[in-house]
């Protein structure tokens, strides 16, 4: 498979499809940065990409394709370089170029060879054995389990696939779950990465795969399945909002005028402060600064958390989570003065030294005077 | 003057002292207003976003407001600079009559723990009994008769800062870097127009601070203090009475409202899960200074009794060492 479409002039050495080795070392580095890892890692990313591109499948449930959208708008690498360069996208039902039989051949092929990567995107309902989604005539659920059975990893990419997402939203009809609870129902194994969000920032994805690509191993996670690099703060703290909030500015109303000049969004029910999440450092699409909910004056969601994004109202007040005051917050006692000086209390003596002195000499004089009086 | 004169003249000067001592002997323990009104702040609440900070300057400052003075163009930030924004007040002071304070302790992180961190919020308490109106010689420090909101009065004011002094809390604050200072307090936003209430429990996103009568905060009081740390409760937002609603979690409560026993009680009350006194709300006697001192002053003056037999007995005194020179 070659893709013509996106041949690029190449300056340097090329590694045969058309991505400059330039631009290849420029992806690895940035993906290295992300990651949190030094840029020098970049070299050693480049080198487990270029050996061996990485295996992956793709199998979407009830999702709306938004987490292949936002892949498709990564400018570095590009979608056609990932999938051409860094990984062999084996079988993803919306850019695989086959159909019918033939892809799901794609698929059979896939899981006999084993050792790919498999992206989960969309929830997967448990109801009824699974029947409200289906895929060539067999249900989500099975073809997961089926499929996390030969996979070495699944990443479950957005908040559908990491733990139901918006399917899930109460009254839930179809019993949908996240991919990682589906494979531990169906007692398949694998080691599960969550990538949640609404979409989530497809470079948070691209450097988990890198990762995986360069080290075998999933990045560290947290407690729930989630790469630390990317979810280990709240929204809240690298806020660039978070000023106002600080300083006590809060729009009240859209439109209103603390809206217009930037405070803090969150008297308008920003879920910022309960959220983790890096969309406020990583901002999305490549355009800029304040490319991202907050940065456009809307409230954030909190998508990408579970129990707050399609659970809590979106104009409700949020849950601070481990609010930590700032370190300019005026104390209890805060200081008032800084007491006597040296100086001070020297100059302070010597004016009362003078004025008794001066009292006594007045007193001795005065009794002088009368005495000669008195005579 | 004749004899006879001159002794009905100083009879009748005797009676009025003694008629103008008379009404200020009702003294001891003063009763709650009918229609008192107070804030209740509520520490395991309150977020520190300062939201009532910011809303109680630009509120005070319009005309009328506790803040506000004739000819002022912006409301009186401190450490504005030239762009007149930056407002990072420290303490209560001439500019500003709300503050929330930090405490902090040990490593810092957990919320509203004695080893860990709690927001406080500093204004006015609007005592029952205040102590700062009995210390006022000039009646610029009033208790409205209604409301309980314990005012102040420029036009009254002589400056002496006596408020200042007897106030066990610190509140009025004076304008030292004025050539016209005033006193400055919260007076619980009673400039404001009907339907309209204190700009910080009006601003508060979270229902930390709350306005009302202060029966009904008492009630609030009571019943948060009973609620179990770790259930689930309605707190209610900007007036007790508001009918809205933020859901919360209850943290653990010191079993005290502050305010409500302290300096003969006050209108306004503070619940907190840190000791209060390490949140700069010392322990206070119960019963209200104001009371204790007034009694002894009018006491001594009663009638003008104590003071007669003293002039008697200096007159005589003196009567006596000039019958001596002579």
């Amino acid at each position: 498979m070659k893709c013509t479409a996106c041949q690029e002039v190449d300056s340097g050495g090329t590694l045969g499809s058309g991505l400059s080795r330039r631009d290849f070392m420029k992806v690895c580095t940035a993906a290295a940065v992300y990651l949190g890892l030094d840029a020098s890692f970049g070299a050693q990313i480049a080198e487990a990409a270029a050996a061996k591109r990485l295996p992956v499948v793709w199998i979407s449930g009830q999702e709306c394709t938004g987490c292949t959208e936002t892949l498709l708008r990564a400018t570095h690498p590009t979608l056609e370089h990932l999938i051409l360069d860094l990984i062999s996208l084996d079988y993803h039902e919306t850019l695989l170029s086959g159909a019918g039989k033939q892809a799901e051949e794609a698929l059979e092929a896939a899981m006999k060879a084993g050792g790919y990567v498999m992206v989960a995107e969309g929830a997967f309902p448990t109801k009824d054995g699974g029947v409200y989604c289906k895929v060539g005539g067999k249900p989500i659920v099975d073809i997961l389990a089926e499929a996390g059975k030969h996979a070495a990893a699944c990443i479950a990419i957005g908040s559908c696939s990491s733990w139901g997402g918006m399917p899930s939203a109460s009254p839930n009809p179809t019993e949908a779950r996240g991919a990682g609870e589906v494979l531990k129902m169906k007692g398949v194994n694998i080691p599960v990465m969550n990538i949640p969000g609404c979409p989530p920032n497809p470079y948070n994805f691209l450097s988990a795969v890198l990762y995986f690509v360069t080290f075998g191993k999933l990045p560290d996670l947290d407690d729930k399945g989630r790469p630390k690099f990317a979810y280990s703060r709240l929204i809240h703290e690298n806020c660039e909002r978070r000023p106002h909030f600080d300083a006590g500015r809060f729009a009240e109303k859209f439109g209103d005028d603390g809206h217009n000049q930037g405070y803090c969004l969150y008297k308008l029910g920003c879920k910022g402060p309960e959220t983790y999440n890096n969309c406020s450092t990583l901002t999305f699409g490549d355009v800029g600064a304040g490319s991202w909910p907050v940065g456009m004056g809307a409230p954030c969601f909190g998508c990408s958390e579970q129990g707050v994004g399609f659970t809590v109202p979106l104009h409700s007040p949020a849950r601070l989570v481990n609010v930590t005051p700032p370190a300019f917050f005026s104390p209890i006692d805060g200081a008032k003065g800084g007491g006597v000086t040296a100086g001070a209390a020297a100059v302070a003596a010597a004016v009362v030294g003078a004025a008794v002195g001066a009292g006594l000499a007045t007193s001795k004089k005065v009794g002088e005077v009368e005495e000669g009086k008195g005579k | 003057m004749e004899r006879r004169e001159f002794l009905k003249l100083t009879a009748a000067s005797g009676l009025l002292i003694a008629a103008d001592a008379l009404p200020a002997q009702a003294s001891g323990a003063k009763e709650l207003p009918p229609d008192a009104v107070g804030l209740l702040y509520d520490a395991t609440l309150c977020i520190g976003c300062k939201a009532c900070m910011v809303s109680c300057k630009q509120v005070n400052s319009q005309k009328g407001g506790a803040l506000w003075s004739e000819g002022m163009t912006a409301p009186p930030y401190e450490f504005a600079g030239g762009a007149q924004i930056w407002d990072a007040p420290t303490d209560l002071s001439g500019k500003s009559v709300n503050i929330i304070q930090l405490y902090r302790s040990g490593s810092g992180t957990a919320k509203d723990d004695p080893s860990g961190y709690s927001f406080v919020k500093r204004q006015c308490m609007h005592c029952v009994h205040p102590a700062c109106v009995s210390a006022c010689p000039v009646s610029a420090m009033k208790k409205d008769p209604r409301t309980g909101i314990v005012t102040y009065d420029k036009d009254a004011c002589i400056g002496c800062r006596y408020c200042q002094v007897a106030c066990p809390w610190n509140i009025p604050r004076f304008e030292w870097d004025q050539a016209f200072p005033q006193i400055r307090k919260c007076q619980l936003c009673r400039h404001r127009e009907e339907g309209k209430y204190s700009a910080c429990a009006e601003a508060c996103p979270v229902g930390a601070t709350i306005y009302g009568k202060t029966a009904d905060l008492r009630t609030e009081a009571a019943r948060r203090l009973a609620l179990p740390a770790g259930s689930s409760t309605r707190y209610p937002l900007g007036r007790v009475d508001s009918g809205r609603f933020v859901e919360s979690k209850v943290a653990r409560y010191e079993q005290h409202a502050y305010g409500l026993h302290e300096v003969g009680g006050a209108q306004c009350f503070v619940l907190a899960g840190v000791p209060f006194d390490k949140l700069g709300l010392p322990q206070l006697p119960e019963g209200a200074f104001a009371a204790k001192s007034e009694t002894i002053q009018h006491t001594l003056y009663k009638g003008m009794i104590a003071p007669g037999i003293l002039l008697a007995g200096l007159l005589f005194a003196a009567y006596r060492s000039s019958q001596d020179h002579e």
